[in-house]
């Protein structure tokens, strides 16, 4: 395998409603940053490859436009995933194994702000049985926490305290969208949202963007005093259908960790991709996180939660601890589908 | 690039303009069954899945993929999902080569497909989006000015774009997938069909299609072992750029040019006219014939025309463009580009049937998409690169 | 009831509503407010210098943002067009009727509209055209202010004028 590092990071403020900007204007100064922050210009990327999400968009075709933002003339070699960014990261990484290009630009963009991002979800589901029932997002999320909860394994106060946490770190990351430094004890205080989950409990809803560039090998080594060298990433799917799923477990996070090697030595930050709380518990059990690990120090996706974005952010996030020197070896984690249905795990060393 | 990646199973639909028999999950798994089938391999045999489609709109399921791991076996794999536009079927296929190439897995499974009787494709490519006038319905009314303009540019006859329909409906007769079997076409019968986007013809245009195809693509030791020669993939390229800009020719774009170009260089083709054998190429407009002939360097700029004109481009002509009828005899659009990719495979492993041409070693695939700005194209042979 | 039990089920109906609420940016949003007020704003790529209108508040190609607006004339020429045999819902537009790339002048991109009082066998490639505006009272920050363009009369351009832009 090639030495692939991640060697920018850059995005937008997270923001509940991205009024005044559409995607390209929201996105242009993100790709600006991180081609400056990897000392590049457009001419020395190799391939390109975003993820976004026509139906967040309410457009067909959305990534067209936004190809605007990275001036694709001459004609640039490049690829578009109708997943989050994270999985762009991956096919980015893909074809810079592949050898004949050692750079590479990945963006993501989203905004749930024009739709009503909790019912539109629905139309992920089983489009014959499960979608005409229209059942929403956060009642999905909450029929998993029910069965994690009812297993034993964890109490609402867990939960409390993984949203403190995530609200608290926050106040440090001027990206973030949510922020609060109220203590777990009064979170149970607040009426349920969706029961067992509370409003704490679910991520915010925002609009947001996102840029990370890859370089392989020398090129990584000449644009980053520190780069950030992927060394492991996999991810794994589950079929969709609640019923056939241990939704307490996530066994396709377990198998993505195991062949990126996550176990292989102790990871000083995980960065993981769990939009409600009690996710974040269902992920640490399933790559062996322990406690000595700082997980989420950016706030996570309780204080940021972007679509199709929120992924490929864990990422830069895990490498910009690399990048900065306070970490050796970090990991991250991202998600897609209702109640963690695929997830990707990446492991990033110094 | 690691390993070698070769095409070692082929499944397609039959493509109609309704599959009312089968749910989405059914369309897709009738194509990758088959495919698995050629390949004499099942589920298990697959390590990670790539599935490709245009818009989510078009059957009103949004990322499709996710509801659709199980129906492809895909539980507990690593899945993909591509979208770069109408090229998408290609792009998938290419990245699925990449995960070969690169040395990450043996065995992939490929998958494109589209349902548009789900929806309304029509209304899906038009959606009323605010600050914005549309003034025309669909691709044919984006489509037809450019033709007008490569009409003017080049001089061609005015009866070119009919000689391609007849040619592709022609030859659609022989592959019993195609959508659109029109057994008494005719240059009248074309010539006399409603004109909808002057300068195109109903005859002249893609159908509307539910349709999937499959591919296994497997490393060298998988191709070994599979029961079917297998077509090697020499080269792949994509290239994208804008929609509009300043200057943009829309006619010739740059895009698919540098795009054809760096396929020929990965594979050492000078002449691309002569050492390929047949192509079969994303044209849903039969104009787009001649337009892509030049595009991919097969005729100097303007002379497209006079390919499709003297028959060069006819199943028995020295380059058969699209023998399985093409674009526009079956386009199920997500899985147009996937079936130009796997049908220049069939022609490299003599299984095309009654639409193969003789002795064809070379085949090239072609996909395009947007507004004629997104390219892929792969290169496949029966020899081993 | 058992014949019905033994029928296949062949479509589940689904009807999907939802609602966007769209962001313009700020590119747009100047367009249409000019718009309201009678008039075509364009911008220009500080870079490329091309002059982009509906401006998009950046440059495709040089991926850079556009802020200098550049006021356009009404008038300009059609580079393509096609003759649409194709009803388009909700257009109460008698058929057949001309959709046409228009070029403004001092514009470098063109933009598709309507081409009318003409019958649509006599429109050319590099006709000189006009905007016809709808009553002021009707303006609303639209292109559909602009009912449609018609020919001015004036001698066609010649193809090295527009071959750019096809």
């Amino acid at each position: 395998m090639r030495d692939v590092a991640v060697v920018g990071f850059a995005q937008s403020p997270s923001v509940r409603r991205e009024d005044s900007r559409n995607e390209v204007e929201m996105l242009m100064p993100v790709v600006e940053e991180v081609l400056a922050e990897s000392g590049m210009g457009r001419e020395d990327i190799g391939f390109t490859v975003s993820g976004s999400c026509d139906y967040l968009a309410g457009v067909p075709f959305s990534f067209v436009s936004a190809l605007d933002a990275v001036g694709a003339w001459p004609p640039i070699q490049e690829s578009h995933v109708e997943m989050d960014g994270a999985f762009a990261l991956y096919e980015a990484w893909v074809r810079l194994q592949h050898g004949d290009v050692d750079t590479a630009l990945v963006y993501a963009f989203g905004k749930s702000s024009p739709g009503s991002l909790r019912d539109l979800m629905a139309l992920q589901l089983d489009p014959y049985c499960l979608a005409p029932l229209w059942p929403d997002a956060i009642s999905l999320a909450a029929l998993q926490a029910r069965v994690l909860l009812d297993s034993g394994r964890i109490t609402e106060a867990d939960m409390a305290a993984v949203a403190a946490r995530s609200r608290r770190d926050a106040r440090d990351n001027p990206k973030a969208q949510v922020s609060g430094d109220r203590p777990a004890e009064t979170l149970l205080e607040e009426p349920y949202l969706v029961a067992p989950l509370r409003l704490h409990d679910c991520p915010p809803v925002s609009d947001g963007a996102a840029a990370v560039v890859l370089a392989a090998g020398d090129a990584a080594r000449r644009t980053s005093a520190r780069p950030a060298w992927i060394r492991g990433i996999d991810h794994r799917i589950e079929p969709q259908a609640l019923g056939v799923r241990d939704l307490a477990h996530s066994p396709s996070t377990a198998r993505a960790a195991q062949v990126a090697g996550a176990g292989r030595g102790p990871v000083d930050v995980a960065e993981l991709h769990a939009p409600f709380s009690h996710q974040e518990l269902i992920l640490r059990e399933a790559i062996g996180i322990d406690g000595g690990v700082a997980v989420n120090p950016s706030g996570g996706a309780l204080a940021a939660n972007p679509m199709m974005v929120a992924g490929l952010i864990r990422v830069g996030e895990a490498a910009r601890r690399i990048h900065d020197g306070s970490a050796g070896r970090a990991l991250a984690h991202a998600t897609s589908g209702p109640c963690l249905q695929q997830n990707l795990v990446c492991v990033l060393e110094a | 690039m690691a390993e070698r990646c070769a095409v070692i199973g082929i499944g397609q639909t039959k493509h109609a303009s309704a599959r009312k028999d089968l749910s989405i999950a059914g369309l897709v798994r009738e194509a990758a069954i088959r495919a698995l089938d050629d390949a004499q391999l099942s589920w298990a045999d697959v390590d990670a899945v790539v599935i490709g489609k245009a818009p989510d709109m078009f059957e009103g399921v949004m990322m499709p993929e996710l509801y659709l791991a199980d129906a492809l076996g895909a539980a507990g794999k690593p899945m993909l999902r591509v979208h770069t536009a109408g090229s998408v079927g290609g792009s998938t296929a290419i990245v699925a080569a990449h995960l070969v190439q690169a040395g990450i897995h043996r065995r992939v499974l490929t998958v494109a497909f589209e349902k548009q009787s789900d929806s309304d494709p029509m209304w899906a490519l038009t959606v009323k989006v605010p600050f914005q006038l549309p003034v025309v319905a669909g691709a044919g009314g984006y489509f037809a000015p450019i033709v007008r303009g490569y009409i003017r540019r080049s001089g061609a006859p005015a009866d070119i774009g009919i000689k391609v329909a007849v040619k592709d409906r022609q030859n659609a007769l022989r592959n019993p997938y195609a959508h659109l079997h029109i057994e008494d076409v005719s240059v009248d019968k074309v010539a006399s069909s409603p004109m909808l986007w002057d300068p195109i013809r109903y005859l002249e245009t893609c159908p509307s299609s539910d349709g999937a195809c499959a591919m296994v693509l497997g490393d060298e030791s998988a191709a070994q072992r599979a029961p079917s020669p297998p077509a090697w993939v020499v080269a792949t390229a994509m290239r994208s750029e804008p929609t509009m800009f300043a200057g943009r020719d829309q006619v010739n774009p740059r895009a698919g040019q540098d795009c054809a170009r760096d396929l020929y260089r990965q594979a050492g083709i000078s002449d691309p006219r002569r050492e390929i054998d047949v192509a079969e190429v994303y044209v849903p407009f039969s104009w787009f014939e001649p337009m892509w002939m030049e595009n991919l360097g097969f005729a100097a700029e303007g002379e497209g025309w006079r390919m499709t004109e003297s028959g060069a481009t006819a199943i028995d002509g020295d380059l058969p463009i699209n023998p399985s009828g093409g674009v526009l005899s079956s386009n199920p659009i997500g899985a147009s580009g996937m079936l130009r990719f796997a049908e220049a495979a069939l022609q490299v492993r003599s299984q095309a049937g009654e639409h193969q041409v003789d002795g064809a070693r070379v085949a090239l695939g072609h996909a395009y998409g947007g507004g004629s700005q997104f390219f892929s194209t792969w290169l496949v042979a029966a020899a081993k690169p | 009831m058992s014949q019905v039990a033994s029928e296949p089920v062949t479509a589940v109906e689904t009807p999907i509503r939802l609602q966007y609420r769209y962001t313009a940016g700020h590119a747009t949003t100047r367009f249409l407010r000019a718009l309201t007020e009678g008039r075509l704003l364009g911008q220009r790529c500080p870079r490329c210098r091309k002059v982009y209108v509906p401006p998009r508040g950046s440059c495709p190609t040089c991926g850079v943002p556009t802020d200098e607006e550049v006021p356009l004339a009404d008038r300009g020429i059609v580079t393509s067009f096609c003759i649409v045999n194709v009803p388009f819902v909700g257009h109460a537009i008698e058929m057949p009727y001309v959709a046409a790339s228009v070029l403004l002048d001092g514009a470098d991109i063109t933009f598709q509209h309507l081409v009318q009082e003409i019958p649509a066998a006599e429109v050319r490639m590099g006709m000189r055209i006009e905007a016809v505006w709808a009553p002021r009272e009707e303006w609303g920050p639209s292109l559909e202010n602009i009912r449609h363009f018609r020919p001015t009369g004036e001698p066609d351009a010649a193809f090295e004028a527009y071959k750019e832009h096809l």
